[in-house]
């Protein structure tokens, strides 16, 4: 591995610290989430470091709390979606034929339409619940993750070592399992750290919009809306959750920009 | 070439249609019931069933499509089941203001997000492509509502410059639009600039790779002139369609920004008509945001078609 360039290890630093977060969040919040401890928008104080919000809780409870479900609902939807998303495409690769023609139109079609509407109409259809948010997105994501993997394993599958595997009389499992994933693998992980950097600030954002994670929860983007009229006063309130929120995409977004460094095809359009 | 764009015109309207069969699947066959939503925890089955019938819920889904389908192509997008007003009256003058907001951001973060892009390209790894690979970077990471709010902070609250909150009305004044619009714009421009700008400047290094430009450097040219006379003509179709992608983001990121501002687009008449689970609403609201993508991603492919210098000046046959 060459030399790691500080942006990345930035990077690595914020990863790291939103891991802990993630993992320990609410054991290290001093108060409950839903905890009346002071004055809405009351300014930050010793024991309250980043004040209040708009109800009088702890903020700095809550963005602890609010790591968990932000990271966790993302986390999972990407984690589906790549479990979607790969095994289709490689198959698709490999089969060729009608199948890939079959998936690949159906991809095309579900991808004409911006995520943002096919996920907002789902959810007028179903409700915003936890299961249907990561399922819904899972599934949209997944035509991203489908159309690289099959682009990947493509390329992958015309090599003379691929060939040399078939020629053998090595069957689909085999193929996708050691000639495919592990070849396949720098530009997927890449991807991945892309496609949850996206669906990040998409749970962020739908949350934001009052269509994501529902209160009681704790969630980044439901603190920046419920928060948001603080603004107006000149209240830093709203700023925290959003910071936050920002730090992880840029955490990710800084390892991943460091992984594609160098390489010059257009990868992961955050549409 | 005739016959390339004609194809994709014909792919385009094939779209438009696979488009309006989602929108009605998505809203109409999911599990969801419409007319429990509607009525909620008060529904009695005898109310249920007199509400279905009402809205034409008893009726096979193909035929409830097709009557859909031809509505639509006459203008007709059903009636709100909120206030049971014709959706598209209510939805065309959301849709304008949308466009005239998107169009504000677009006409200037296009052209300065391209040219700053080539410029990136052609001083590769030098100062000024570090700090607007690094800015963008930052952009690119940064949530719309946090720029937003940011921008409120110190070009409003603060200062008291610009207004914070997006509001406008028919027959306000131009002076007046562009200062309430000024804000959700900077945004706007922010975020797409960013995008736009890191992917040209990908797509005119990919080209830079190429041979010829190889060639054109040991003829002794200077850089200027093989960045902007060998490589970006050849980059121009793929820039186009970094553009339209943008362009397409544009559409839907506006949808948050039209949140932080409280800007009367179509974006929220969206997001409301959602939390209302006002069901002909969201099909409006998703039908034309459909469309408008699926129209902006065809002009920009027959552009790129049309700036394609091997399609447009095509090899004689048997050469």
């Amino acid at each position: 591995m060459n030399r790691i360039p500080l942006t990345a290890w930035i990077g690595l630093f914020l990863i790291g610290l939103n891991l802990v977060l993630f993992l320990f969040g609410p054991l290290l919040a001093p108060f409950g989430q839903e905890e009346i401890v002071g004055a809405p928008f009351d300014g930050p104080m010793p024991g309250h470091w980043l004040g209040f919000d708009q109800n009088g809780r702890d903020m700095l409870s809550r963005l602890l709390y609010g790591a968990q479900m932000s990271i966790g609902v993302s986390l999972g939807a990407v984690v589906l979606s790549f479990s979607i998303g790969i095994p289709l495409g490689f198959f698709a690769a490999i089969r060729g034929g009608w199948v890939d023609l079959a998936l690949s139109r159906l991809v095309d079609t579900v991808m004409s339409i911006p995520v943002l509407i096919s996920a907002l109409v789902v959810l007028q259809a179903l409700g915003s619940s936890l299961p249907v948010l990561i399922v819904t997105i899972a599934c949209l994501d997944s035509t991203r993750v489908f159309r690289l993997a099959r682009l990947v394993a493509q390329g992958i599958n015309v090599m003379e070592y691929a060939e040399v595997a078939r020629l053998r009389g090595e069957g689909l499992w085999w193929m996708i399992r050691k000639e495919i994933l592990p070849n396949a693998l720098p530009p997927l992980v890449a991807e991945f750290g892309m496609r949850f950097c996206f669906t990040f600030l998409f749970v962020a954002g739908l949350s934001y919009l009052g269509l994501g994670v529902q209160p009681p929860f704790a969630d980044w983007g439901g603190m920046v809306r419920d928060n948001q009229q603080g603004i107006l006063y000149g209240l830093y309130a709203p700023l925290f959750p959003a910071a936050a929120i920002a730090l992880v995409t840029i955490g990710v977004n800084l390892v991943v920009d460091w992984m594609l460094a160098g390489r010059t095809i257009v990868q992961g359009d955050n549409r | 070439m005739t016959t390339l764009i004609l194809k994709r015109l014909g792919l385009g309207l094939f779209t438009l249609w696979l488009v309006s069969v989602l929108v009605f699947a998505g809203t109409e066959i999911l599990p969801g019931d419409v007319a429990g939503a509607i009525l909620g925890q008060n529904a009695t089955p005898e109310s249920l069933a007199a509400l279905r019938t009402q809205l034409g819920l008893d009726e096979p889904a193909l035929m409830r499509y097709l009557g859909w389908l031809g509505g639509i192509t006459h203008g007709d997008l059903g009636q709100s089941l909120a206030n049971h007003r014709p959706v598209a009256e209510l939805l065309w003058p959301r849709f304008w203001n949308t466009m005239a907001l998107a169009a504000y951001a677009g006409v200037i973060a296009i052209p300065l997000a391209v040219s700053l892009g080539i410029l990136a390209a052609a001083r590769r790894g030098r100062f000024f492509d570090r700090f607007a690979n690094i800015a963008a970077l930052a952009l690119v990471s940064l949530p719309e509502y946090f720029l937003g709010l940011l921008l409120i902070l110190g070009l409003s609250v603060r200062t008291g410059w610009l207004p914070s909150l997006a509001d406008t009305y028919e027959g306000m004044g131009l002076v007046d639009w562009f200062r309430a619009t000024t804000l959700p714009m900077l945004v706007l421009v922010m975020v797409t600039m960013a995008q736009i700008l890191r992917m040209t400047r990908t797509t005119v290094l990919g080209v830079m790779d190429q041979p010829y430009i190889e060639t054109a450097f040991l003829k002794g040219l200077r850089n200027g002139r093989v960045v902007l006379r060998h490589a970006t003509p050849n980059a121009a179709a793929p820039i186009v369609n970094v553009v339209s992608f943008n362009i397409a983001y544009l559409i839907t990121g506006v949808v948050l920004v039209e949140a932080v501002f409280n800007y009367n687009g179509l974006g929220r008449f969206m997001v409301d008509a959602v939390s209302k689970r006002d069901l002909p609403m969201v099909q409006g609201a998703a039908i034309v945001f459909g469309a408008a993508y699926v129209l902006l991603n065809m002009i920009a492919d027959i552009a790129a078609i049309a700036l394609n210098p091997r399609l447009r000046h095509p090899r004689a046959k048997g050469a």
